[in-house]
């Protein structure tokens, strides 16, 4: 049995160890909005935070979250008391989904990164973002937004 | 859970009384509608009116980013005159009076949505509105033609005000609706929401990670499931090892379909494990079997060089355009491959069902709502009425997901299991099992007359025509062989040409083969758009200039005009090159202009800027256009350098994003995209982004160094290869 603490709620799961964390947190906790892209690390549609760190919860067993913290895409958007996370409301005004379905991976990256540098420049954002990738094409707009976020912070 | 919210708002929905109900049927008999078994309170309203004024509208068609979902309840509300901020959109159910008149069908394909629903929502719009009108006048006792309506009231004469709420709360909605012809429609000029931007509707939940598609959908005592598809159609399994799998944690079924084979279990996790440890011998030499791409891209060019090897068919024609070649001062002939691709949709194809002896329920998100019920009821055996199709959000389509296989294993499986099943192919499956855009090798000759106009163009396409695996053998006869997804934009309609032949030779090879993002344009207008910029170049002329002289209407000057104002054309900055290219996508145009850097040493292209200038009729909701060419420009990008899949023994070799790479994010241009109103009708946007983008990237390489580039993708090898020729 394993434990961490997700959203700041604290939740158990029999999962064996090398489960990987995406389909914990989807199908045992219901947690929806972490995607399964490509199961190799290779989109980043399924990017969650783990200890503060943007992980890829597709590659990441269940074991490594053990006694840690998870933050997914709901965890962002509901905030921790403050609101939803600055992102979350420059992803709606720079109208950057379309399909939307690497929306979340792609904005918890971007947190990630605004974390670290809160003021990143256009170069350092489409670097960091190089990970999370797109059909639709909504990049130049992923990139805006995360300007705006950082701005309006 | 998610599926119970469904079913408890659609019960909210049906126990809602009191209100107006429009059962408005668009472009379909409403007696033919009621015929299919539908309700017209139930499943024909578009429209309900609450007495609280709050006003529900049905999408019909299948929102993947494009705008749909937004787009076709907001041209209803127009005409209507509903307040948009009390409108609440809801996924229609499928039911014919949801069809788009264009296709007869729920059919989201071609970028035809907007175009298709654009009359018959206005009109259905101005009935809604003209039963409000006419219940208030009624109720004044006043002449209609003297009340007017301003958003979600009507007016009196004597300044008199009934909300739509307050109405909806006494009137009736009468047996017939009265009857609305064009000249009643709002002229576009008094417009309240259509030209301006509203948030679309889906955006808020797409920016939080509420949005549910298909995997997202969880039902008790659910099963999970994957399907190893037969690498080529047709074959079936010969061997497997069935007991090792079936042993394996959490394995509840390991089920031979007949195309493929079926792992089902208990997680998702454990599924994917099993489906990695079987073992599967295929049997059966169907033509799909001995697909060989790098073989037969030789095998397609040897048929347009084969003198004997005549076409197979005319895909149009205009003037004469074998003996204006023969009478013209100078022709130029080139060869142009295309690749197959993959559509690469973030979301892997899915579908959760849930089969019973008294109905069956499907989630999922598909470009084919109606190909979806209708085989829903046929594999289960059920009457029509017994389907529910819940339509979710794609989690990306360009064509893909026009076809339903994925949909028909997961209702299969529930079938057979007894329990419901949600069906997720893996990255690799998906792949495996893609419905390609076909690999294309293209012949051009243009002929120019003694001033270097060109006067006379024969194109010959040789590829697997997408018809016969798409729509089946009865419509493949009917079409008489002309493939209109394939050959899509073989033709240069809007320069002045005046003797063209487009023509297609069937490489009837078995393939899977696929509409993807800009249809034939893709690879046609790649093949047409680097050869006039060659000729262009060869004389001395300026390449935009040239088209700009050739355009016979104004419409498409008017673009070509405006991308070169916008580019700075032709002055690049240093190190950068630039190139341009022109596009139709049905009554929609395109033009566009690439920067590009050129790594020669390394092959390597990258484009840096690209600036679009579209003409699309009348421009709806302008932010969302501009989106849709941004994401078709990149998606344009990305094919152009980068996307290649390679068939072997009639299977796919690739197996997830390291070796079939898309563009990311710190390689992608930043755009700058034009609106030109051309018309009063919305016309086609979707793929209107990607047909000009290959071949200005061509164009401004060839500008740069004289060489040019005819095979897409155009990787770091070929364009060494190129330069080194």
């Amino acid at each position: 049995m394993g434990a961490f603490t997700i959203n700041g709620r604290r939740v158990t799961t029999d999962a064996a160890a090398d489960t990987p964390l995406l389909w914990v947190i989807r199908e045992e906790l219901g947690l929806t909005g972490t995607k399964y892209g490509c199961g190799a690390a290779q989109c980043g549609a399924c990017t969650v935070h783990l200890n503060g760190a943007a992980v890829r919860s597709c590659v990441t067993p269940v074991s490594a979250a053990e006694g840690g913290t998870v933050v997914t895409i709901e965890g962002l958007a509901e905030g921790n008391g403050n609101g939803p996370h600055a992102l979350i409301r420059a992803w709606t005004e720079e109208q950057v989904a379309q399909c939307g379905y690497c929306q979340p991976g792609q904005i918890m990256a971007a947190a990630a990164l605004l974390a670290a540098t809160p003021r990143p420049t256009r170069e350092q954002i489409a670097e960091h973002m190089a990970g999370n990738l797109c059909r639709c094409g909504t990049y130049p707009r992923v990139v805006r937004a995360i300007e705006r976020a950082a701005r309006e912070a | 859970m998610a599926p119970n919210d469904m079913t408890l708002s659609r019960r909210g929905f049906l126990a809602g009384s009191g209100g107006l109900v429009f059962a408005l049927t668009l472009g379909v008999p409403a007696e033919e509608a009621l015929a299919q078994g539908a309700s017209p309170q139930a499943i024909g309203a578009w429209v309900r009116i609450s007495p609280d004024g709050a006003i529900v509208i049905r999408a019909p068609a299948a929102e993947m980013g494009q705008g749909v979902q937004t787009i076709v309840p907001l041209i209803l509300a127009e005409e209507m005159d509903a307040d948009w901020a009390r409108v609440q959109v809801e996924t229609a159910p499928v039911a014919e009076v949801f069809n788009n008149p264009a296709f007869r069908s729920q059919f989201t394909v071609a970028s035809l949505t907007v175009k298709g629903y654009w009359m018959p929502a206005r009109l259905a719009g101005a009935q809604v509105r003209r039963v409000l009108v006419q219940a208030a006048a009624e109720r004044w006792g006043v002449a209609p033609d003297a009340v007017r309506t301003e958003p979600s009231v009507v007016i009196g004469p004597s300044g008199q005000r009934l909300t739509y709420g307050e109405i909806a709360a006494f009137a009736r909605v009468p047996e017939t609706l009265p009857a609305v012809q064009p000249a009643d429609l709002k002229p576009v000029g008094s417009f309240r929401l259509l030209g301006r931007d509203v948030t679309r509707v889906d955006m808020a939940e797409k920016s939080s990670g509420r949005t549910q598609y298909a995997a997202d959908i969880r039902l008790p005592g659910m099963l999970y499931a994957t399907v190893a598809r037969s690498p080529a159609s047709g074959q079936r399994v010969a061997r497997m090892n069935r007991e090792e799998v079936a042993a394996l944690p959490g394995v509840t079924h390991v089920l031979d379909l007949g195309h493929g084979v079926a792992v089902v279990g208990r997680s998702i996790p454990q599924v994917f494990a099993a489906r990695e440890a079987l073992r599967i011998e295929w049997s059966g030499s169907p033509p799909g079997a001995a697909v060989d791409s790098e073989r037969d891209k030789a095998l397609y060019l040897s048929h347009l060089r084969d003198p004997n090897r005549r076409p197979d068919v005319v895909f149009s024609r205009t003037g004469d355009a074998p003996a204006a070649l023969q009478s013209a001062a100078r022709t130029l002939t080139r060869e142009y491959v295309s690749e197959y691709c993959y559509h690469a949709q973030m979301e892997p194809m899915g579908a959760v069902a849930h089969v019973r002896a008294d109905g069956a329920d499907v989630w999922t998100g598909t470009q084919w709502q109606t190909m979806a019920a209708m085989k829903t009821a046929r594999i289960t055996g059920l009457p029509p009425e017994r389907v529910r199709v819940h339509q979710l959000m794609l989690g990306g389509g360009f064509g893909r997901r026009a076809h339903t296989e994925y949909i028909d294993d997961a209702v299969t499986l529930s079938k057979e299991t007894g329990a419901p099943v949600k069906l997720l192919l893996s990255r690799a499956d998906d792949l495996a099992s893609g419905r390609l855009r076909p690999l294309t090798a293209q012949r051009v000759t243009m002929g120019l007359d003694s001033e270097g106009r060109i006067v006379a163009l024969r194109h010959v396409v040789a590829c697997e025509p997408v018809t016969p695996y798409m729509y089946g053998a009865e419509r493949w006869r009917a079409v008489e062989g002309r493939d209109v997804i394939t050959m899509r934009g073989s033709s240069l309609p809007h320069y002045t040409v005046p003797n063209q032949i487009a023509e297609h030779i069937h490489e009837m090879r078995g393939a899977r083969v696929a509409a993807w993002r800009g249809i034939g344009c893709g690879y046609t207008k790649f093949a047409l758009e680097t050869m006039v910029d060659e000729i262009a170049r060869d004389l001395g002329r300026d390449p935009l200039a040239y088209r700009i002289a050739m355009a016979a209407n104004p419409r498409a000057r008017a673009v070509l005009e405006r991308v070169r104002e916008m580019s700075g054309w032709p002055n690049a900055r240093e190190g950068r090159h630039l190139g341009a290219a022109f596009a139709e996508y049905g009554d929609s145009l395109n033009a566009t202009v690439v920067e590009i850097s050129l790594d020669r040493a390394l092959g390597r292209i990258r484009v840096h800027r690209l600036w679009a200038a579209v003409d699309v009729g009348l421009p709806l909701q302008p932010n969302t256009i501009v989106a849709q060419i941004e994401g078709g420009a990149i998606f344009g990008v990305s094919a152009a350098l980068k996307e290649e899949v390679t068939i072997r023994d009639g299977a796919v070799v690739q197996r997830n994003f390291h070796d079939y790479p898309i563009l990311r994010a710190d390689v992608s241009p930043e755009i700058e995209v034009a609106i030109l109103r051309g018309s009063d009708t919305p016309t086609e946007v979707g793929e209107l982004g990607l047909p000009p983008v290959a071949p200005a990237i061509a164009n401004a390489v060839r500008g740069a160094t004289g060489k040019g580039l005819y095979h897409l993708p155009m990787t770091p090898e070929r364009v060494r290869a190129a330069l080194a020729g």
